[in-house]
């Protein structure tokens, strides 16, 4: 984690060099733009997040804050629909990340957008279990084992979604013991050691720490979910926004989302 | 009527019976009989009140001695029980499920023994259920009975203890008969609040259609796919709740003395 926050210093730093390389007196003609300075952003940037992204976003925002000290982030994390749905009500908002396609149409089909969604990151199910894997899951057959005490998200919820595709590419009849209202409360069982294995994102695997271990299963290509981003009409910021989807898509914020479990858009 | 008691009274009314309005006016009608026909509904709801009946039957066998050791016994420290028994009351129940998963659950306290040694597993069951809604549920009712037991007046137990009854004829024969009416309306509290319990409730006993899936669940996961369904759940919820409330009351508790709820 720590190499990245010198890097983007050292951006910033190359940016504010870059600006001021044209003239030494232009605080005239560069008007009353702060952004203009170069690299120099200022005011709030609200960035609305899927809960997910939590720790990603926590940490690129405090690193735009590092090159801009003038600039608050403000980060609001919760699940897509729920943000989906304060943004087409009027929620004040720069940034939208989304952990699916369909909330982030919400926001478009509104026409909210500042410019077309870009994906940056995927996610895909992982099979979580408890540390020593005491239910000796291998795949995602295991799954069909009725002896096991299984947890998977509902369909209603998006990771039962892509669950139930991956139980169909696998070609099983899933035998679960409860359907988990989010994804998080499926983790939670088996940091508990209550369950024998879930099916997760690969990123809530990765946050979950030593207490849960994570198996990668070659049907989970199936059902392979993406992260778009965009900026909003409503931005009251609209420079810092630019400059965190700049951030979001950049070798560093490409890095912070591996190390978090999640993988770069694979086109 | 003094406008200062009556204008909050109606702001008040106003203000808990809008939110009803909102559903029954938004409720789909065209599409109700589709909806109710759905086999998820009809077992979501018998789920539902038989939990919460047992909840209540457990709660009332536990909880009126309860209520009586602190209304009535000379027990130290019972101002420490009142604060622990009604620790459920202040706790998020999301808090509350993960708590009985650490006594109950197959890696907890107790249930690790349960399972090691008889093969009980108990969260993801119906037992879970009734448990879940037991421990959030049950401190309404003592509650309730313990403010009836205070309320009541003492001096016919002492009657019946210079006539010769000894304390649990007493507590039989005179004080349980004179605080019904607030174990009654204990027990209907406790009955609501378990019919309406979600947060423990789907984190210890799961979601499992049938097994544990009971109506509050149903209408939250309805509520992420779609949210119609979900508002037909909830009306359903709310008229048989409200039935069977009314019914009760008929019977049991009187027309108009009992300090019902």
């Amino acid at each position: 984690m720590r190499p990245r926050v010198p890097l983007t210093l050292a951006a910033a730093g190359l940016l504010t060099l870059t600006a001021c390389g044209g003239s030494t007196d232009s605080t005239s003609s560069s008007g009353a733009s702060s952004s203009a300075d170069g690299g120099e952003l200022t005011g709030t940037l609200t960035v609305f997040a899927a809960a997910s992204l939590t720790d990603v976003f926590t940490d690129l925002g405090d690193q735009l804050m590092a090159a801009n000290p003038d600039l608050t982030v403000t980060l609001n994390f919760a699940g897509s629909s729920a943000l989906a749905t304060q943004i087409t009500q009027g929620a004040p908002a720069d940034v939208f990340a989304s952990a699916n396609q369909t909330q982030m149409t919400v926001v478009t089909d509104a026409g909210l957008e500042a410019a077309d969604p870009t994906v940056f990151a995927e996610n895909v199910l992982e099979i979580a279990v408890p540390e020593g894997n005491p239910g000796d899951v291998t795949g995602i057959a295991d799954f069909a084992d009725a002896d096991l005490t299984l947890a998977i998200c509902a369909p209603d919820v998006p990771c039962g979604a892509a669950a139930e595709k991956v139980f169909e590419a696998a070609g099983i009849t899933a035998q679960p013991d409860t359907l988990e209202e989010d994804v998080r409360a499926a983790l939670t069982k088996v940091e508990l050691g209550e369950v024998d294995a879930a099916l997760v994102y690969a990123s809530d695997v990765q946050a979950a720490g030593g207490s849960v271990e994570g198996i990668a299963f070659p049907e989970a290509e199936d059902a392979v979910n993406s992260y778009p981003i965009t900026s909003l009409t409503a931005a009251t910021n609209p420079d810092a926004a630019a400059a965190f989807l700049v951030l979001v898509s950049s070798d560093a914020g490409q890095q912070a989302l591996t190390d978090a479990g999640f993988r770069s858009p694979s086109n | 009527m003094p406008a200062p008691l009556l204008i909050p009274a109606l702001i008040g009314v106003v203000f808990l019976v809008l939110p009803l309005l909102g559903l029954l006016i938004r409720a789909p009608w065209s599409d109700l009989l589709p909806q109710l026909a759905r086999p998820q509904v009809g077992q979501a709801l018998r789920l539902s009140l038989v939990s919460a009946t047992l909840a209540t039957l457990v709660s009332l066998v536990l909880g009126v001695p309860i209520a009586w050791v602190l209304a009535r016994s000379t027990l130290p420290g019972r101002s420490v029980l009142r604060a622990l028994v009604t620790v459920p009351l202040v706790l998020p129940p999301v808090v509350g499920g993960v708590a009985l998963f650490l006594v109950l659950g197959r890696q907890g306290i107790l249930g690790r023994l349960l399972y090691e040694h008889l093969d009980v597993t108990i969260p993801f069951t119906t037992t879970a259920v009734v448990i879940a809604e037991t421990f959030v549920a049950m401190p309404f009712l003592i509650i309730s009975v313990e403010g009836a037991l205070r309320a009541a007046d003492a001096r016919f137990e002492d009657a019946a203890a210079t006539l010769g009854a000894d304390r649990w004829t007493t507590f039989r024969r005179v004080t349980l008969p004179l605080v019904a009416p607030g174990v009654a309306a204990g027990a209907v509290l406790c009955w609501a609040r378990a019919l309406g319990e979600f947060g423990a409730t789907i984190t210890f006993a799961g979601n499992f259609p049938g097994t544990t899936q009971t109506m509050p669940l149903a209408v939250y996961l309805a509520l992420q796919s779609n949210p119609e369904a979900a508002i037909v759940l909830s009306l359903v919820l709310l008229g048989v709740s409200l039935a069977t409330l009314l019914l009760l009351r008929d019977r049991w508790l009187g027309r108009s003395g009992a300090p019902v709820t």
